[in-house]
C-alpha cells in the first residue's frame, strides 16, 4: 500500500529526515514513535504533501504510484487522510460547510456529482456519533473556540467522513485527557479495516494501549533506529529513548 | 508562499470580467465638455422645471470655486473634466408612450445578460431573476422601472429621478439636497449640476414595502460619466430594503462615475440599502477601468430610525466612497457593512462616517477589507459624537486581508467624542491569507483556488449575512470570480 523509500527532507536548509524507508502494507497500523525535534511530524506532514518541505532524495509510493509529484489535495483524492497535530480555524465557515465542500472536491475528482443534502447529514450524525461529537460544532466555524479535545475529536470525524485508504495521525493524543482519549481511540478502531491502513505518530505508549499496533518503529534523528513489534513500545515506555540509543550506538544523537 | 499557490495567484489576478461587452446602440449625446450651455442642456432635455436648473445652475457655479480633494489614498492622473460626455441616451421616438414594451429589444438584451429581468410577467411566475421591482439606468438616463403600478397600490413611489422631478416636484423640492446639500464636495456638487437620472424611493406613512427595490447601472458609450442620483425617503414608520447593482465595459480609457444617494428616514423608520459594485476595475496593469466617486449619506432623522448601508465592492479601477449616517433622531441605528476588494491594480479607499446628535443613538461598523494582486486597500472611517449625543454608542471592527506580497491595506479611524457618556469600542485586525489554512483545505481534497475562496468568503461572513438572500449568493460568486488568480 505505501512504501517509503530513503525519503530525505528538509525545511529551508535543514535536513529533518535523512533516508526513511518504511512499508506499511494493507490493513495495517504502524506507529511511530520517537523523542522531540526527531523528526516524526515532518514525515507526517511529507506524506501528505505540505510544501514547507523539501524531499530532496528518495521515493513515496503509494499504491504503486509515485506521489511525491502529487499537489496535496491530489493525495487526499489518492486516499491520503492526514488528522493535524495542530488542527487550523477557519473563521467564517461552518465545519459542515467545510465538510461538505471537501467531501464535494473528493467526490468531483472521481467523476461523481456532489452529495444529496440527505445523505450528507444522515453521513454526519453516524459519524459524529463514532466519536461523541456535539452535532452543535457542525454549525460553528471550523475549529474556531474549540477545545483541545473538540479539535482532535473533529479530526478523527473528518477522517471518518473522508474515508481513506491511509489515515496518518500525527500526535492525535496531544492534549486530551483519558476519557477523550478513549472516544478518539474508538473511533479509530472502528475505522480499521482490512483495506484501511494507519501511520500513528506519538510521543507516549499510552495511546498504543488502546490504538494496538502491528508495527512499532523509533525515529531517531531523521532516521529509523529501530523497528519492531506492539511489545517494543512498552519497553521505550519502561527504558526510554536513551536505552535504546545506546543499544544501536545512538546516545549522542539525542542530547544534540 | 509556496510555487503552486504562487500559480494560482497568477491565474487569479488574470481572471476575465464577464461583463465587459458593449451595447452597440444610437445615442443620443452631449458634446463632450462642461459649461452652463451643457448644464442648461441636460435640464431642457429633461424638461425640468425652473427651480431644478436654478439648483443646477448653483450647484456648477460653486463648482467652479471647488478644488478636487486629495486627501484619499489613491493616486491617478488628473481628471480632464472637458473631455467627459456629461450626456448620453439611447435614442427613442418621443412621441410613442414610454412603457416597459416599449424598451429598445437591444437593451433588454444587454439587462438580460446581466442577469436582470425587465419582463414583470417572468420575475412573477419566478422564470427570471429574483422578486424585485427594477428601475434600469442605461448611461444618463432610466430605461424602464418594473412593477410601478403594483407599488403605486400601496402608495410606494418607486421610479426614475426625471419622472419624479415632474411628476412629485413638492416631494423633489422638499428632499433633493436635504442629507447632500449642493455644496457638499467637489464630486457631489459636480453631481448635483448634471445629474442626469437615477432612481426615486418614496414610502409613505406605516408601510413596509412588499418588495425589495432595486436599481441596475449600466454605463455602456465611451467617454462618458455617468452621474447618477438617488433619493429615498421612508415615511414615519415605514420600511424599504433597496438593491443597487453596476456594471461597465472594458475600455481602455477611465470613465467617471460620480453619483450621490440620499436617504432620509423619519420616525420609526427603517431603510436597508445594498449594493454590488462590479464595475470594470480596469485590466492588471491599471489601464481602464472606473473612476467611482461617490457620495452616499443617510439622515436618521426621526426618532428610533434605522439606516443600514451593506456593500461589496470588487470592482472600479478606483473606489472613493463613504456611505455615512447622520443620526439626528433619538434612539436611532445607523450600520454599515462593508466588503471591499482591490485586486489587479485597484485603489480603494472606502469607510463611513456615523455622526451621533441624538440621545441613546447607536452604531455599527463592520469593514473586511481584501487585497489580492497589486490592489491597494484604504478603510477610512469616521465616529463623531456630538456634545448633546448623551449615551451615544459606537461598535467598529475593522479586518484586513492581504493575499500575496505586492498588496496592501491601510487604515484611518477618526474618533471625535464630545459627550463623556459616550461608550465605544473599536476593534482592528490585519491577517495574511494563511499558508497553514490552505494547507489544511488541501489536505482535505479542496484544491487551492476553492480553498481560497472558501477562506475569503468565511472572512467576509459577517457581512454577507447583512445581504438579502439573492445578493448574498450572488456576492459570494462575485468574490470567487474577482479573486481568480489573485491567491499568495
Amino acid at each position: 500500500m505505501l512504501e517509503i523509500r530513503n525519503l530525505h527532507a528538509r525545511i529551508d536548509d535543514h535536513e529533518i529526515l535523512k533516508g526513511i524507508d518504511l512499508k506499511v502494507g494493507p490493513g495495517e497500523v504502524h506507529s511511530i514513535m520517537g523523542p522531540n525535534g526527531s523528526g516524526k511530524s515532518t514525515l507526517a506532514s511529507v506524506l501528505a504533501g505540505n510544501e514547507n518541505y523539501e524531499v530532496t532524495e528518495g521515493e513515496i509510493l503509494f499504491n504503486g504510484k509515485d506521489i511525491l509529484e502529487l499537489a496535496p489535495e491530489e493525495r487526499a483524492w489518492e486516499g491520503i487522510f492526514l488528522a493535524f497535530q495542530y488542527p487550523v480555524e477557519i473563521p467564517g465557515v461552518a465545519t459542515s460547510y467545510f465538510l461538505k465542500a471537501a467531501l464535494n472536491a473528493m467526490r468531483k475528482s472521481k467523476g461523481l456529482p456532489e452529495i444529496e443534502a440527505g445523505e450528507f447529514l444522515e453521513m454526519v450524525r453516524k459519524k459524529a456519533a463514532m466519536v461523541a461529537l456535539d452535532e452543535k460544532l457542525m454549525t460553528r466555524a471550523i475549529n474556531e473556540g474549540f477545545s483541545g479535545g473538540e479539535k482532535k475529536r473533529n479530526e478523527v470525524f473528518q477522517m471518518a467522513m473522508m474515508e481513506p485508504k491511509l489515515g496518518i495521525l500525527d500526535e492525535t493524543d496531544s492534549g486530551l485527557d483519558i476519557d477523550a482519549l478513549k472516544i478518539v481511540s474508538d473511533g479509530v478502531n472502528q475505522l480499521r479495516g482490512p483495506d484501511r491502513s494507519f501511520i500513528v505518530v506519538t510521543h507516549y505508549q499510552r495511546l498504543l494501549d488502546y490504538i494496538v499496533p502491528d508495527f512499532v518503529h523509533v525515529l531517531v534523528n531523521g532516521r529509523i533506529v529501530k523497528s519492531g513489534g506492539k511489545e517494543l513500545a512498552l519497553e521505550l515506555e519502561k527504558k526510554g529513548y536513551a536505552s535504546i540509543l545506546a543499544e544501536v550506538g545512538m546516545q549522542e544523537s539525542l542530547a544534540s | 508562499m509556496s510555487s503552486a499557490s504562487n500559480d494560482t495567484i497568477a491565474r487569479w489576478a488574470s481572471s476575465e470580467y464577464k461583463y465587459g461587452f458593449v451595447t452597440d446602440i444610437e445615442a443620443d449625446s452631449a458634446p463632450p465638455g462642461l459649461s452652463e450651455d451643457i448644464v442648461r442642456f441636460i435640464s431642457a432635455k429633461k424638461k425640468e422645471p425652473d427651480w431644478m436648473l436654478e439648483w443646477r445652475l448653483k450647484a456648477y457655479r460653486h463648482w467652479l470655486t471647488m478644488k478636487e480633494p486629495t486627501w484619499a489614498n489613491v493616486h491617478y492622473p488628473p481628471i480632464d473634466y472637458q473631455k467627459i460626455v456629461y450626456y448620453s441616451a439611447p435614442k427613442r421616438d418621443e412621441d410613442k408612450p414610454q412603457s416597459l414594451d416599449d424598451i429598445d429589444p437591444k437593451i433588454r438584451e444587454t439587462y438580460e445578460k446581466l442577469g436582470i429581468s425587465l419582463k414583470e410577467q417572468e420575475v412573477l411566475a419566478g422564470i427570471a431573476g429574483a422578486n424585485v421591482a427594477v428601475d434600469a439606468v442605461f448611461d444618463s438616463v432610466s430605461v424602464g422601472t418594473t412593477f410601478k403600478d403594483k407599488l403605486a397600490e400601496m402608495g410606494v413611489i418607486f421610479c426614475s429621478m426625471s419622472e419624479a422631478v415632474q411628476e412629485h416636484p413638492e416631494l423633489v423640492r422638499k428632499y433633493l439636497g436635504s442629507v447632500v446639500p449642493y455644496s457638499d464636495n467637489f464630486f457631489a456638487t459636480l453631481n448635483s449640476a448634471v445629474f442626469s437620472d437615477g432612481s426615486f424611493v418614496f414610502i409613505p406613512e406605516g408601510v413596509k414595502c412588499p418588495m425589495d427595490l432595486s436599481t441596475y447601472f449600466r454605463i455602456n458609450a465611451a467617454s462618458t460619466g455617468q452621474f447618477e442620483r438617488t433619493l429615498i425617503v421612508a415615511e414615519k414608520g415605514a420600511s424599504c430594503s433597496y438593491l443597487e447593482g453596476c456594471t461597465a465595459p472594458m475600455r481602455d480609457e477611465n470613465q467617471l462615475h460620480a453619483a450621490v444617494v440620499e436617504l432620509v428616514a423619519l420616525d420609526d423608520a427603517s431603510i436597508k440599502y445594498s449594493t454590488i459594485q462590479n464595475w470594470y476595475p480596469g485590466d492588471e496593469d491599471g489601464k481602464g477601468g472606473i473612476y467611482n466617486f461617490v457620495t452616499k449619506r443617510g439622515k436618521c432623522a426621526g426618532r428610533s430610525s434605522h439606516i443600514s448601508w451593506t456593500q461589496v465592492e470588487t470592482g472600479s479601477s478606483i473606489t472613493w466612497k463613504y456611505p455615512s449616517c447622520i443620526l439626528q433622531g433619538d434612539n436611532s441605528v445607523g450600520e454599515f457593512y462593508s466588503v471591499a476588494l482591490t485586486g489587479r491594480k485597484q485603489q480603494a479607499d472606502t469607510g463611513t462616517k456615523m455622526v451621533h446628535i441624538g440621545k441613546n443613538t447607536k452604531s455599527y461598523i463592520i469593514s473586511k477589507g481584501i487585497s489580492a494582486g497589486r490592489g491597494q486597500n484604504t478603510y477610512r472611517g469616521q465616529v463623531k459624537i456630538q456634545k448633546g449625543a448623551e449615551n451615544a454608542r459606537n461598535f467598529t471592527q475593522c479586518d484586513s486581508m492581504l493575499i500575496g506580497d505586492k498588496c496592501g491595506a491601510h487604515t484611518f479611524p477618526y474618533i471625535e467624542v464630545k459627550n463623556a457618556t459616550a461608550h465605544m469600542e473599536h476593534e482592528a485586525t490585519t491577517s495574511k491569507i494563511g499558508e497553514d489554512q490552505l494547507f489544511y483545505c488541501n489536505s482535505r481534497g479542496i484544491p487551492t483556488e476553492d480553498a481560497v475562496g472558501l477562506i475569503v468568503n468565511g472572512f467576509c461572513k459577517e457581512v454577507f449575512n447583512e445581504l438579502p438572500m439573492e445578493f448574498a449568493v450572488e456576492a459570494k460568486k462575485l468574490l470567487e470570480v474577482s479573486l481568480e488568480g489573485s491567491v499568495g
